[in-house]
């Protein structure tokens, strides 16, 4: 089946009461809940990076589940809202906690839980911070959130098949972070990117700048109709998409490469590096300098 | 004061049992337990015994962000004067992170020979804290400066974003000097060591079990077979340690750098120093 680029009119699912979450259905059988660009609070559930579904024939494929076992279960109950289909697999496309701390609203139907093979030893050496801080900025909001626990790790590629529709997943290496997984929808030209692709809000650097650059090149080979972002609009125009996120980390890199050329200092850097883009991003503040401290300490090794 | 190789709670705990063991030997004034949250105190007694520290501020200061952007690589910077110190030359800096787990963060020894005794280097905060800088010069008198930092969970966070490559790249070194000193000036060098220093509180979730210290524990700098300077390391230093110093060479010659971890890897490397032009 081809879809024309354009002509498929979105429809939102209401929210028909307020335990589920609101999601647009951004392709045939593919919906999708816009995280919110903020940091996470009590009220936000930990929301605030998007989240979605895909439905076959037989079963259903959620594509991270949020930031808290509450906002897990907001997403399931959407879901139901839709279709009685089992949830027969949770992918994961990184370990960051809003994208991952809902896993546990998924438990009872006993789901595939998939992750990028680097996963759970990042994961492991970060869910202590993890839990602490989520827990002091959403307090009650994150009552029974769990580390979730994948068992189905990808090296490089895998396939589902949810009945008469096939995903593809694949592994990159370190970008955004160092377990970065993409899933492909075959049926409609769908890519998730997860956070290999942020648009609006700041993209953060937890892997490596110069690989991300590259893991832009390549995903700009994939022949996809549209993305979704791991933050930013619930879906987007391809290849296109990429553009705004590129040019910030090629004018970190750049700048921090004349930075060390100069021999400025990693203080000197962080005040300087980047700030052309401040107009373009969504929480620039939060995030610059520590972009740039990553940036820095990963490219002052370079001959 | 030299840490030991223990992981970071047991240095966390044992310095709680030292605090309590102060507590019941010295009474404390009124004043001091309005004060009880400051840690310096106790701090002071426990790394410099009864000696006196003076105010050093006229001719050292620290520089910092006063709020961090990542807890885990904190830039700092201890500066000297030397103008304002004259006859005064330093022999150990200890720097000390009030509120880290292990506080110590590293015991800087210099060469008469250096120029300026300006040091550079980056740390681990994990919590807002004071960060003090005790100078000790070669008449035996001690000087210190402070800075406050706002940062938090440096110690914790796991600063390895690419754990593949830090194993592919363990120990490996870089020296950078400007390129463009010339001969009898002082040149700022930066020397930076590949290593994860895994600070032993990162827990593994799932095991429950904290992943090992391992840590840069000793570094030795030398020109020419002179020692320059030796550094005592510790977990509150940053992932691949990082060090800034003066240099200033008669000839050219060769810099050596030997740098030992707590589970005993020695590291070696040298570089052609060559004449200023």
């Amino acid at each position: 089946m081809i879809l024309l680029a354009g002509i498929w009119l979105g429809a939102t699912a209401a929210a028909a009461d307020d335990s589920a979450l609101t999601v647009t259905e951004i392709a045939p059988g593919i919906f999708v809940h816009q995280g919110v660009h903020a940091e996470a609070t009590p009220e936000n559930l930990g929301g605030i990076a998007n989240i979605g579904f895909i439905i076959g024939d037989d079963s259903i494929a959620v594509i991270d589940t949020g930031g808290s076992l509450r906002e897990g279960k907001a997403l399931l109950a959407a879901i139901r809202q839709i279709s009685p289909l089992p949830v027969r697999y949770v992918i994961n496309t990184h370990f960051h906690p809003d994208h991952i701390f809902g896993n546990g609203a998924f438990a009872a139907s006993h789901p595939e839980v998939i992750a990028h093979a680097n996963l759970p030893r990042s994961l492991a050496a970060r869910a202590g911070d993890y839990l602490a801080s989520a827990r002091s900025a959403m307090g009650q909001s994150f009552l029974g959130t769990e580390i979730p626990n994948p068992k189905r790790l990808v090296g490089k590629t895998d396939d589902i098949d949810l009945g008469h529709r096939r995903l593809h997943l694949t592994a990159f290496p370190p970008a955004h972070t160092d377990a970065d997984l993409t899933v492909y929808d075959e049926k409609t030209g769908t890519i998730f990117a997860g956070d290999l692709l942020f648009m609006e809000r700041i993209p953060s650097i937890d892997g490596s700048v110069l690989g991300w650059l590259k893991a832009i090149d390549k995903l700009r080979r994939v022949k996809a109709q549209r993305v979704v972002p791991g933050h930013g609009p619930v879906s987007a125009p391809w290849p296109a998409a990429l553009d705004d996120e590129e040019r910030y980390l090629f004018v970190i890199a750049t700048e921090t490469r004349k930075a060390l050329a100069n021999g400025e200092s990693l203080r000197q850097a962080t005040a300087t590096v980047g700030q052309s883009e401040r107009p373009n991003w969504q929480l620039f503040d939060a995030y610059n300098e520590r972009n740039v401290t990553a940036a820095y300490t990963e490219l002052e090794w370079e001959e | 004061m030299r840490l030991s190789r223990t992981a970071c709670i047991g240095q966390a705990l044992s310095f709680l049992l030292l605090l309590v063991i102060l507590a019941v030997a010295a009474p404390r004034t009124a004043a001091a337990d309005e004060a009880s949250d400051d840690p310096w105190p106790d701090l002071q007694t426990a790394i410099f015994a009864d000696r006196q520290i003076a105010d050093g501020s006229s001719f050292m200061h620290l520089e910092a962000p006063a709020r961090a952007a990542d807890a885990a690589v904190v830039p700092l910077e201890i500066k000297f004067d030397p103008a304002q110190m004259p006859g005064l030359t330093v022999k150990t800096i200890t720097l000390v992170i009030d509120k880290n787990p292990a506080p110590v963060a590293a015991v800087f020894h210099l060469a008469a020979v250096m120029p300026d005794p300006s040091i550079g280097t980056r740390i681990r905060v994990n919590e807002y804290t004071n960060i003090h800088a005790v100078a000790e010069m070669t008449d035996g008198k001690l000087y210190m400066a402070k800075v406050f930092v706002k940062a938090a969970g440096g110690c914790s966070a796991p600063a390895v974003k690419t754990p593949a490559e830090a194993v592919a790249h363990l120990g490996e070194m870089k020296l950078k000097l400007p390129p463009d000193a010339t001969a009898g000036q002082a040149r700022r060098a930066q020397l930076m060591i590949r290593h994860p220093n895994f600070s032993g509180m990162q827990m593994d979730q799932v095991t429950r079990y904290y992943i090992p210290a391992k840590f840069i524990e000793a570094i030795d700098i030398t020109y020419d077979g002179k020692p320059l300077m030796s550094v005592e390391g510790n977990i509150s230093l940053s992932e691949n340690p990082f060090i800034e110093f003066s240099l200033k060479p008669d000839q050219a010659g060769e810099m050596s750098v030997t740098a030992r971890d707590s589970d005993g890897a020695v590291f070696k490397k040298a570089w052609p120093v060559p004449a200023s032009s």
